[in-house]
């Protein structure tokens, strides 16, 4: 765990910083700032957290804004399954420790625990603090996107994908992925494609 | 209760739950490995999602944005072998750059 702690470090002003950008985002959504530390400290997913507010922003309603999110955050079924071996212990400890998987914990973990857990237990913290300091803060922010955090996101994404593409079948199926989701932007709702994109697992099953 | 809690509370439980289903439901029990091959996949085909979903998406348009430069530093970062918050940082900084001139 001390090992997952010390990874995440450094991680943790950018969490912290895109925490902040999401309290921003969700006072312009009228959502009070104990809401958005609620949904920070429960959902603890940020980009189903932004995706939720800004539906709700945009006045699409309670329905839409909970399914957009809910579809972004489906991945955490496969990505809880692909980590399910490595939990021990009572069912409500695990229950505990699975509230600590996120994509950055996940990626770095690669099947390790307590790095996961150590990457998780940081990164919550930076996320629920950087969502009080923004919701409170916020109008004296302004608008989050002047500062490119949107842009951050993707590339935070990047540098993560780049840990996982050690061999040429991991990178094909990165491709196929990709261009799943490229395709189907256009024609499904937000987060559809990020699901639909594990269908690129198929090529790398092929290439063995 | 009003929309914004109704959203924050439906959400948290939704994702409680789907974070729990593995750790809760397969724990300790070996997967196929055919199963488990096809796992280990995931991680590349949804994190290349991510990166297009959010570098390309606007709603349901596919837009070449200011993102586009923040995704170009990132690369270079990690090209160079960046730390993680340097990533962030360069990848923030391009994008405010490019924003900041159109």
């Amino acid at each position: 765990m001390r090992k997952g702690a010390r990874l995440a470090l450094p991680l943790f002003p950018a969490v912290a910083a895109l925490g902040a950008s999401f309290g921003v985002l969700a006072r312009t959504a009228h959502l009070g700032a104990l809401a958005a530390v609620v949904m920070s400290a429960t959902t603890f997913a940020g980009s189903s957290q932004v995706a939720a507010v800004s539906v709700l922003g945009a006045g699409g309603g309670a329905v839409a804004a909970i399914v957009a999110a809910l579809l972004l955050n489906a991945r955490y079924a496969p990505i809880g399954i692909s980590v399910a071996q490595s939990f021990r212990g009572s069912i409500a400890k695990r229950f505990a420790q699975s509230q600590l998987v996120v994509d950055e914990s996940w990626a770095l973990a690669r099947g390790d625990l307590g790095v996961l857990l150590g990457v998780g237990t940081v990164l919550w913290f930076g996320w629920v603090g950087g969502t009080a300091a923004g919701a409170i803060a916020g109008q004296a922010i302004g608008d989050p996107s002047k500062f490119g955090l949107d842009g951050a996101f993707a590339a935070l994404f990047t540098a993560l994908l780049a840990t996982q593409v050690g061999s040429r079948p991991r990178v094909a199926v990165a491709i196929a992925g990709g261009v799943v989701a490229a395709l189907l932007i256009p024609f499904t709702a937000p987060g559809i494609p990020i699901i639909a994109a594990t269908a690129g697992v198929v090529v790398g099953v092929r290439r063995r | 209760m009003s929309t914004g809690w109704l959203t924050v509370i439906a959400v948290g439980v939704g994702t409680v739950l789907l974070k729990a289903v593995g750790p809760v439901g397969v724990a300790g029990r070996r997967l196929p490995t055919a199963a488990e091959r096809l796992l280990e996949l995931v991680a590349p085909a949804i994190l290349a999602a991510l990166v297009v979903v959010e570098t390309f998406a606007s709603g349901r348009q596919v837009v070449a944005d200011a993102r586009l430069a923040g995704v170009g530093a990132g690369v270079l970062c990690v090209l160079a072998r960046a730390p993680f918050w340097v990533v962030v940082l360069c990848g923030a900084l391009a994008t405010a750059a490019v924003r900041a001139l159109n």
